[in-house]
């Protein structure tokens, strides 16, 4: 079996088996009480994490770049209460032309 | 929604495209798409071998960047019904983009949405790696039209309704510094996973 495969195979497992990790261990019930405060706390937390990461990491380094005015951009038409998909077309369109006229 | 199919299917295509120099045929390429379904895993992967950083590396970066599945898959566990293998299909169309789009304000997930926005992304994804593997590479680099920008800033426009308590607000913060603190620090993923631990902050609420 190639090289390719293994990870392939191996990195696949991997992840169906996180994401059912909850589902299936936890059926349908609810959590505790005391642990629904921290959980509905994960999207706002993991959220954050992701605009972070995909706006300025690159290859384990911080790095500013036109994905900054991109979405600088699209928190201006957050605020102007734009819908999601012109949000992210703003962002797209702002960081094309910014990487084209640099 | 299916604007965001349409991002993920240009995503998985520029996936198929990026796989090839890394030593993937078509099959191997769409095989990932269909398991991991995971676009940064699937990146990271690809980008590691591509650049001679070993099969290990490549395997731990990967797990790392979906760790962040099981505390995901609990905040979405009371959604499923069903037996454990009907709930274990369904948990794999939990991806960042379902999840947060069927997150409802009152903190519970909307089941319809987030299985409908699953679908339509799994479609999109996996549908695009195999235009991918056939288009090749005169689609050229996503990142000439911007879209690489798009992500953050649909992941911004779902963060901000949520911000609608101080906890909730405060867990964003600190989950951003967090991740901002370890980019330099840490393996790709460590950062996104250990944000996760700003939601402590609601420990008792």
């Amino acid at each position: 079996m190639s090289v390719v495969w293994i990870v392939v195979l191996l990195v696949g497992a991997a992840t169906v088996a996180l994401k059912a990790l909850g589902p299936v261990a936890l059926g349908g019930r609810s959590l505790p009480g005391r642990l629904t405060g921290v959980v509905s706390l994960l999207a706002p937390a993991l959220l954050a994490a992701l605009v972070v990461t995909q706006t300025v990491e690159s290859d384990r380094e911080l790095v500013l770049d036109e994905r900054l005015l991109g979405l600088g951009a699209a928190a201006v038409a957050l605020l102007l209460r734009a819908p999601l998909l012109v949000v992210m077309v703003v962002a797209a369109v702002t960081t094309a032309l910014a990487r084209m006229l640099v | 929604m299916a604007p965001i199919a349409v991002a993920a299917a240009v995503f998985g295509a520029a996936f198929a495209v990026l796989s090839r120099p890394a030593g993937f045929d078509g099959a191997a390429a769409v095989a990932m798409s269909a398991t991991t379904f995971a676009g940064s895993a699937q990146f990271a992967t690809v980008s590691i071998l591509g650049t001679g950083g070993g099969v290990a590396a490549a395997i731990v970066a990967a797990v790392l960047l979906n760790a962040r599945y099981a505390p995901i898959g609990i905040s979405v566990a009371p959604v499923f019904e069903g037996g454990s293998v009907r709930r274990l299909l369904e948990a794999q169309l939990v991806v960042d983009e379902s999840w947060a789009l069927s997150r409802r304000a009152d903190g519970r997930f909307d089941r319809r949405l987030l299985v409908g926005a699953g679908l339509l992304l799994y479609a999109g994804w996996v549908g695009g790696t195999a235009l991918g593997v056939f288009a090749g590479e005169a689609l050229g680099d996503p990142e000439t039209y911007g879209l690489d920008a798009a992500f953050p800033a649909l992941f911004l426009a779902l963060l901000v309704p949520q911000l609608s308590s101080r906890h909730a607000l405060a867990a964003a913060l600190a989950g951003g510094m967090i991740a901002l603190a370890l980019i330099p620090l840490t393996p790709a993923g460590i950062p996104i996973v250990a944000a996760a631990a700003a939601c402590a902050i609601g420990y008792g609420r």
